[in-house]
């Protein structure tokens, strides 16, 4: 038990140190609650430069800029949702790494669910067939088969019937 | 029954492998950018702004009222841009052509080193704004220069290209887009 707890000791260690992204010191809002805000927002919208990173993590000289924009806007007065807005209607739902749910992305919400709904399917109807095709047409005996089991049960004699005692 | 579940899963890779390959097939000749993104402002009018001219340049800069009444084409360039330098020749080619004025937003570019690099690969340009901060680049969606856009005589942006413009893009993309706005 001591080493495992040592573990969860060290890694406890490691709590604070999430991930502190690409904000520069002189982007950093005076106000800690507007920059926690600015935070929130920019981790959910995408860097279109790298494309898999959020703005809040990329070096690149566009999610600066629109990290600084971000900022702005909120001491600006705008809410979190105008903000996003903002930025949507410049680059569209591509860059919200939380896509909305509307008809333009059904597909991606449902897609993975009907996948596996498929696979489901498939996997369920094989083995059903598998279970009639068994039931249906038992595999005959071979010859040698039958001739074994006779000689087993003439051994045990017909009034014990079959038993695990063998030969 | 027991080929066509051999059969149905080969036809299914066999196609997905015919999917993949006409893809990347298309990326290799340059027809389809992989970072293509849909444009969130086609179908919407062009962004309001005014930006300054380059300094020594015989024009007013570029703002919003310049798309109005006409079709025009939009180049986003920068003297730090390689691909930039790559697609010059076409877009003179297109100014030379005079089916539509060709406008640029110098983006987040010193304006002094987008002179120099125009004085260096020649002006075709009819009017430039310079977008030293980058506002303007973003109001327009711009993630990636170059970038050029066709706006309609209404002032709607009708179409977008990212990336380079090759004699191919200009061809077959470009110029139909601009004849059919134009008539």
């Amino acid at each position: 038990m001591r080493p495992l707890l040592r573990i969860f000791a060290l890694l406890a260690l490691l709590l604070p140190a999430v991930p502190a992204g690409a904000v520069q010191p002189d982007e950093i809002l005076s106000d800690p609650l507007l920059e926690a805000r600015a935070r929130d927002i920019s981790r959910d919208l995408r860097c279109l430069v790298c494309q898999n990173q959020s703005i809040d993590d990329s070096n690149a000289e566009l999610a600066r800029d629109l990290r600084v924009i971000v900022r702005e806007r909120l001491v600006g007065g705008d809410s979190d949702r105008q903000v996003l807005d903002y930025v949507v209607a410049r680059y569209g739902d591509f860059v919200l790494l939380d896509p909305p749910f509307k008809g333009t992305t059904l597909v991606l919400w449902f897609g993975p669910a009907l996948i596996g709904a498929c696979g489901l399917f498939v996997l369920i109807a094989y083995f059903r067939r598998l279970r009639r095709a068994a039931l249906e047409s038992p595999v005959a005996l071979s010859l040698e088969e039958q001739r074994r089991i006779a000689a087993l049960l003439a051994e045990d004699g017909p009034a014990r019937g079959p038993s695990e005692k063998r030969s | 029954m027991a080929r066509l579940s051999f059969v149905l899963p080969l036809a299914a890779l066999v196609l997905l492998a015919g999917v993949f390959f006409s893809y990347l097939r298309m990326i290799d000749s340059g027809d389809k950018v992989v970072n293509d993104l849909p444009s969130a402002l086609i179908g919407k009018p062009a962004p309001q702004f005014a930006l300054p001219p380059l300094p020594g340049r015989g024009d007013n800069g570029l703002a919003t009222s310049d798309f109005i009444g006409k079709v025009t084409v939009v180049n986003v360039f920068a003297s730090w841009c390689v691909p930039c330098r790559a697609e010059h020749p076409v877009i003179e080619r297109l100014a030379k052509l005079g089916i539509a004025p060709v406008h640029a937003i110098n983006y987040k570019d010193r304006p002094d080193a987008g002179k120099k690099w125009l004085a260096e690969l020649g002006d075709p340009y009819a009017a430039i704004g310079a977008d030293e901060s980058g506002r303007v680049g973003i109001d327009w969606g711009v993630y990636g220069v170059p970038e050029t856009f066709i706006v309609g005589p209404d002032g709607v942006i009708r179409h977008k290209h990212v990336g380079p413009l090759t004699p191919k893009v200009l061809d077959e993309e470009i110029l139909p887009a601009i004849r059919k706005l134009g008539s």
